[in-house]
C-alpha cells in the first residue's frame, strides 16, 4: 500500500537519480509563487481577468515542468540537511496529478475573483483575500509533496487557517458566525493530530513516513494514534457525521472561496488520512469499515439535505457530503487485511479518480452557482424559475457539473464508478455496490429538482445582471475537464503507475 | 482495410453541430437551419458510405483504451449500420419538420441543441461494440431528451418530465449494475466476439440469467414494455416532432436495438435459449401487445392513442426475437425500421393537424379529409401499415412474424398476432371513417377547433413535406420489399449473418 503514495522505493529499485536542476526552481515555483503572487496581488488588487492570467503562466508552466520530470525519470526526490533536521519531499504519480488539479482549479478561482469583486458590494478587506488564497495553494501543494508528519501538520495548519481568513473576509455577520465556528472546529481538529503526532514521536522517536512506515507495528499505540490523527482529519475532511460545519460555511463565503475550498481543502485532509492510516494502521480490520459504513449513511444523508434545502449553494454544499461518501465506502477495499491485489488496484484508481473528478466538477459547479445567484440575484432554488431561457450557459455548466456527481457517462464520475463498483464486486462488497447506486439516483433526485425549476416557463421576468465576460467561460473550462477525465481517464492513471512501482 | 474514421466521423458530426448550435446565438436562424439541414444530408452521406461498406463485407473499428480492461469501441456491423440509417434519414425529416413547428416559438437553439445531442446519441448506440460503450450513449440521450420532454415548461410538462427521469435514470443504474457485473465475470465483451458466453453456462447460469435480467429489465423500461412503460404516454405533452423522435427514431427504438444487441451479440441466440429466458421474453412482449392495444382503444385524443399503439407496436420487435428462428428475427428487424417509419408519418399528421386546425380529440376530426387531403392520405397508410394490411410495409412484418411462429411451433403466438391486428383496426379505422365518411366543418357542418392557415397548401410546407416523404417511404418499403437495400433485405442481410456465421 505504501508504495502507492510514493514513500517506499529507493530499497527496491536503486533509482532514484539526483533531481535535475530545473526541477529545484520547478518545486520553489509551485511552492512559493502562489504565495508571492498572492501577497503582490494584495498591494495591488489585479480588477481586471489577465494580469491574473498572464501572473499564473508560470505556476502552470512549473506543474507541467515537473510533470515531464516525473514522466522521464519516475518518482523524485529532494532532500534538504537545515540545521541539522533533514527535510525531505517527494513527487510520485499521485502527487503530480493532485498538484496539477490544485493548480488548475487554484487559477481558475483566481481568475474568476476580480469578476466577483467587482459586481458584488465592495468590501474594504477584499484585497486580502489574495494572499490568503496564495498561502492556501501554497500549502495545498506542500501536502501532496511532504513525507515527514512536521511538515504536514504546519501545512494543515497554514491551509486551515487560510481558510478560515478567506472566510472571515466577506464580513457578513452569518459568514463570521460560520467561520469562527469553523476555525473552532479546526483547532480542535488540529489539535487531535497533533497529539497523535506527539504519540508517535513519544513511542518511535520519529516523524518521516518512510521510516515510519518500517518501524511501526500494530498495536495499542499505533491504533490510539491512528484513532486521534483520523478524527482530527475527518472533523477537517467533514466526513459525516463531523460535517455539520460545512453548509454554514459555503452558503456564507465568497463563490470562489467555496469552490477552493469544496475542491480541494477538503481533499487534501482525506489524502493525509489514507496516506497516515496506510502507515499506522495498514491491516486494521474495523476501522476502515466504520469510515465505510459511515459512508453510506454520508451517501443518503447528504443526498437528502440537498433534496429538501432551498438555498442553491446549501444544495451544492450539501452535495459535498454525500460525495465524500463515496470516497469514504471505498476505505476497506484500499486499507486492511485480505483484499485481493485486482480489487485494491481498481479501488485505487477509481478512488482517486473519483475524487479528481468532483474536484472539477465541484468547483465548476460552484462558480455556476455563484453565476446564477449574481446575476438574478436570488440564493434560493425557487428563485431560478425561468433562467433557462435567460442564463442558458450557466445552467448548462452547471448541468455539465451536475452529470459528473450523477456518475452518469462520458464522465469522470462514471468512469470511476464503473472502477469502483468492479471493485466491489471482486471483493464481494454488495452493500457497497448498492450505496454507489442508489447514490446515483440521490444525485438525479436534488440536481433535477433544481433543473425542474430553471425549466419553469411561467415564472414572471426579472432583470437579470450581467455577468463579467469569460465568468461562465472559466466555469465551463473546469466542468469540461471533469468530463474529459471520464475518456481519458487512461492518460492520468496511467501516470500512477509510474513511479515507485 | 480499415476506415477507422467512417464511424468515428459520423459520430464526430453529430456530436460538432451539437456544439456549433449552442455556441450560436438564439437569433441567427437561418444559419442555424442550414447547419442542421446540412449536417443532417452529410451524416446521411456517411451513413450510406457505411451501408455500402459493410455490403463489401467491412466492418470498419475505431477505439482507444478509456482504463485498464475497459475500450470505448465503435464498429460499423449490419446491425448497427440498420438503425443508424433509420435514425438518420429520419432525423433529417425531423428536423425539416420542427424548424417548421417550432416558427416563431422560443428557446429555439436550446431545442434544436438537445434534439441535435439526442440524435448523435442513437449513431453512437447504433455503432457502439460494447455494453461500455452502447451505455455512454444510452445515457446521453437519456439525459438530453430531458430538456425535449420538458421544452414547454408548463406544469404538465415538467411533471411528465420528472417521471420519466424517475423511469429512465433508475433503469440506467440497473443497467449499469448488470453491466458491471458482465464485465467483472467475462473481461471486455464485444458485440462482435464470435465467443459468446457459451463457455460461462455451467459454472454461473444463475448468475448468466440475473445478469440477463438486469440487462433486459433495464432496456425494457425505453422499449416501454409493460408495466415498465408508464413515462410514454405522459411523455407525450412534448411537442410534436419530439413526440415522432421518442417514438420513432431514438428512445423506444434505443431500448429495443438494446435487447436485439444483448440477444443476439452479447448472449446468442443459443445460450438465450438455454437460460429459457426467451419464452419469457416472448410473453413479457405478448402481454404488452395486447395490453398497449386495449389501452389505446380507451383513448380519446389522438396522442396518447398513438402513444399506447407504440407500446403495443415496440414489442413487435421483441416478439419476434421470441421467436427464435430466423423469420422470426428478419420480422423483428424489419419492423424496428418499419414501425418507424409508420409512426413517425402517423406523429407528423397529428401534429398537423393539432397545428392546422387545432385537433386534438378523436372526435373532432370528421370530414378533416376534405380540408387536409394529403394529411389524411398519410394517415391513412400509416392506421392502414400499422393493422397490417399489405401493400404497406407493416404487412411485411407480420407475415414474417406470423411464418416464424408456424415455424417455431408457437401457434399461441399468431393467436397474439391475430388479436392484435382486430385491436389495431378497431382503434384505427374509426378514426379513418371520421377522416374521410364523415361531414364535418370543411363540409359547412361546425367549426374547426381553432384553424390557422398557415401555408399555400393544406399547411406550412416544412411540416407538410417531410409527412409526404415518410408516408411514401412506408408504402415503398412494402411494395418494393423485395428490392435490394429495403428495410426487408437489409435485416434479412443481419439475420442471416446471426444465423449463419
Amino acid at each position: 500500500m505504501m508504495w502507492r503514495f510514493g514513500l517506499f522505493d529507493s530499497t527496491a529499485f536503486d533509482s532514484t537519480f539526483e533531481p535535475l536542476v530545473s526541477t529545484y526552481w520547478a518545486l520553489c515555483i509551485a511552492l512559493a509563487l502562489p504565495l508571492l503572487l498572492g501577497l503582490l496581488a494584495a498591494l495591488f488588487p489585479p480588477k481586471r481577468m489577465w494580469p491574473v492570467a498572464l501572473a499564473s503562466l508560470p505556476l502552470l508552466a512549473s506543474g507541467l515542468v515537473l510533470l515531464f520530470a516525473f514522466e522521464q525519470a519516475g518518482l523524485l526526490r529532494w532532500q534538504w540537511q537545515i540545521a541539522g533536521v533533514s527535510l525531505s519531499l517527494r513527487l510520485n504519480g499521485l502527487s503530480v496529478l493532485l498538484l496539477l488539479t490544485t493548480q488548475w482549479i487554484g487559477v481558475a478561482a483566481a481568475l474568476y475573483t476580480p469578476g466577483v469583486l467587482r459586481l458584488g458590494e465592495p468590501e474594504p478587506l477584499s484585497r486580502w483575500l489574495w494572499p490568503l488564497m496564495g498561502a492556501l495553494l501554497s500549502a495545498l501543494s506542500l501536502i501532496w509533496l511532504a513525507t515527514d508528519l512536521l511538515t504536514l501538520y504546519i501545512a494543515l495548519e497554514l491551509m486551515g487557517l487560510a481558510a478560515v481568513g478567506m472566510l472571515l473576509l466577506s464580513g457578513k455577520v452569518a459568514a463570521l458566525l460560520a467561520g469562527m465556528r469553523y476555525l473552532l472546529l479546526a483547532l480542535v481538529g488540529s489539535l487531535a493530530y497533533l497529539l497523535g503526532v506527539a504519540l508517535i514521536l513519544g513511542h518511535w522517536g520519529r516523524l518521516d513516513l518512510q521510516g515510519l512506515a518500517d518501524v511501526v507495528e500494530p498495536g495499542p499505540v499505533a491504533w490510539i494514534a491512528g484513532a486521534l490523527i483520523g478524527a482530527g482529519l475527518a472533523l477537517k475532511a467533514a466526513l459525516f457525521p463531523l460535517h455539520g460545519w460545512l453548509s454554514p460555511v459555503h452558503s456564507n463565503a465568497w463563490t470562489p472561496v467555496s469552490a477552493l475550498h469544496a475542491a480541494l481543502v477538503i481533499k487534501a485532509s482525506l489524502f493525509m488520512l489514507l496516506q497516515l492510516w496506510s502507515i499506522l494502521l495498514p491491516d486494521t480490520f474495523y476501522a476502515p469499515r466504520v469510515i465505510a459504513w459511515l459512508g453510506v449513511l454520508a451517501i443518503v444523508w447528504g443526498g437528502f439535505l440537498a433534496w429538501r434545502t432551498d438555498s442553491l449553494k446549501i444544495l451544492v454544499a450539501s452535495s459535498t457530503v454525500a460525495q465524500l461518501g463515496y470516497l469514504m465506502v471505498v476505505f476497506p477495499l484500499l486499507l486492511g487485511p485480505d483484499i485481493a491485489p485486482l480489487s485494491r488496484a481498481l479501488a485505487w484508481e477509481g478512488f482517486w479518480l473519483q475524487l479528481m473528478g468532483h474536484a472539477f466538477a465541484k468547483s465548476a459547479m460552484f462558480l455556476a452557482a455563484g453565476n446564477l445567484i449574481l446575476a438574478t440575484g436570488q440564493s434560493t432554488i425557487k428563485g431560478l424559475a425561468g433562467t433557462s431561457r435567460r442564463l442558458p450557459l450557466s445552467l448548462l455548466v452547471f448541468g455539465i457539473a451536475s452529470v459528473t456527481l450523477m456518475g452518469l457517462p462520458p464522465s469522470s464520475g462514471f468512469t470511476a464508478k464503473w472502477l469502483l463498483l468492479e471493485a466491489m464486486l471482486i471483493s464481494q462488497q454488495w452493500w457497497a455496490v448498492a450505496a454507489l447506486l442508489v447514490g446515483t439516483l440521490l444525485t438525479a433526485a436534488y440536481v433535477f429538482r433544481m433543473f425542474r425549476y430553471s425549466f419553469d416557463e411561467s415564472a414572471p421576468r426579472h432583470r437579470y445582471q450581467p455577468l463579467a465576460p469569460g465568468m461562465d467561460l472559466i466555469a465551463l473550462t473546469l466542468a469540461l475537464i471533469a468530463f474529459a477525465l471520464g475518456l481519458l481517464a487512461h492518460f492520468p492513471l496511467e501516470l500512477m503507475h509510474g513511479g515507485g512501482v | 482495410m480499415n476506415a477507422t474514421w467512417l464511424p468515428v466521423t459520423t459520430l464526430a458530426t453529430s456530436l460538432l453541430v451539437v456544439v456549433v448550435i449552442f455556441s450560436l446565438p438564439e437569433e441567427a436562424r437561418r444559419l442555424r437551419t442550414t447547419v442542421n439541414l446540412l449536417a443532417a444530408v452529410i451524416k446521411i452521406i456517411l451513413v450510406t458510405l457505411m451501408v455500402g461498406r459493410v455490403s463489401a463485407g467491412y466492418e470498419d473499428i475505431f477505439s482507444f483504451q478509456v482504463v485498464g480492461g475497459v475500450d470505448f469501441v465503435l464498429r460499423a456491423d449490419a446491425l448497427g449500420v440498420m438503425f443508424a440509417g433509420l435514425s438518420s434519414l429520419l432525423w433529417l425529416c425531423t428536423t425539416i419538420y420542427a424548424i417548421g413547428y417550432l416558427e416563431g416559438s422560443a428557446n429555439r437553439k436550446r431545442f434544436f441543441g438537445f434534439f441535435s445531442l439526442c440524435v448523435a446519441s442513437t449513431i453512437g448506440i447504433a455503432l457502439a461494440d460494447n455494453l461500455f460503450t452502447f451505455l455512454i450513449f444510452y445515457e446521453m440521450l437519456t439525459l438530453s431528451t430531458y430538456p425535449l420532454v420538458v421544452h414547454s415548461g408548463t406544469q404538465k410538462a415538467l411533471d411528465a418530465g420528472r417521471v420519466y427521469l424517475r423511469y429512465t435514470l433508475s433503469a440506467g443504474v440497473v443497467l449499469l449494475l448488470g453491466a458491471v457485473l458482465l464485465h467483472h465475470l467475462t473481461g471486455d465483451q464485444s458485440f462482435s466476439s464470435e465467443q459468446g458466453l457459451g463457455n460461462y453456462l455451467n459454472d454461473h447460469r444463475g448468475l448468466l440469467t440475473l445478469i440477463f435480467a438486469l440487462l433486459v429489465g433495464g432496456l425494457a423500461v425505453k422499449a416501454a414494455m409493460v408495466p415498465l412503460h408508464g413515462w410514454l404516454p405522459r411523455a407525450m405533452v412534448a411537442p410534436a416532432p419530439v413526440s415522432a423522435l421518442l417514438h420513432a427514431v431514438a428512445v423506444v427504438k434505443a431500448g429495443a436495438f438494446g435487447i436485439l444487441r444483448v440477444v443476439y451479440d452479447l448472449f446468442g441466440i443459443q445460450l438465450s435459449i438455454e437460460l429459457g429466458v426467451i419464452t419469457v421474453l416472448a410473453v413479457a412482449a405478448s402481454f404488452t401487445i395486447i395490453y398497449g392495444s386495449l389501452r389505446a382503444l380507451a383513448q380519446e385524443e389522438l396522442k396518447p392513442r398513438l402513444a399506447f399503439s407504440t407500446v403495443s407496436q415496440v414489442s413487435y420487435i421483441i416478439l419476434g426475437i421470441g421467436l427464435f428462428g430466423p423469420f422470426g428475427t428478419i420480422g423483428a428487424l424489419a419492423h424496428l425500421l418499419h414501425q418507424g417509419l409508420m409512426k413517425v408519418t402517423l406523429f407528423f399528421c397529428a401534429g398537423n393537424y393539432a397545428e392546422e386546425l387545432g385537433i386534438h380529440r378523436i372526435d373532432e376530426m370528421d370530414g378533416a379529409g376534405k380540408r387536409m387531403p394529403l394529411t389524411s392520405i398519410a394517415f391513412t397508410i400509416g392506421a392502414l401499415g400499422m393493422i397490417g394490411l399489405p401493400p404497406v410495409a407493416g404487412f411485411i412484418t407480420k407475415w414474417y412474424l406470423g411464418i416464424g411462429a408456424v415455424q417455431a411451433e408457437m401457434y399461441w403466438v399468431i393467436v397474439v398476432l391475430v388479436a392484435s391486428s382486430t385491436l389495431n383496426a378497431m382503434y384505427f379505422l374509426p378514426i379513418l371513417h371520421r377522416l374521410w365518411f364523415r361531414l364535418g366543418p370543411a363540409h359547412g357542418q361546425g367549426q374547426w377547433p381553432k384553424e390557422q392557415r398557415l401555408g399555400r397548401l393544406e399547411t406550412h410546407g416544412w411540416l407538410l413535406w417531410p409527412m409526404v416523404f415518410t408516408a411514401l417511404a412506408s408504402l415503398g418499403a412494402g411494395l418494393l420489399a423485395g428490392t435490394p437495400f429495403s428495410p426487408l433485405d437489409w435485416a434479412t442481410r443481419v439475420a442471416t449473418g446471426e444465423y449463419l456465421p
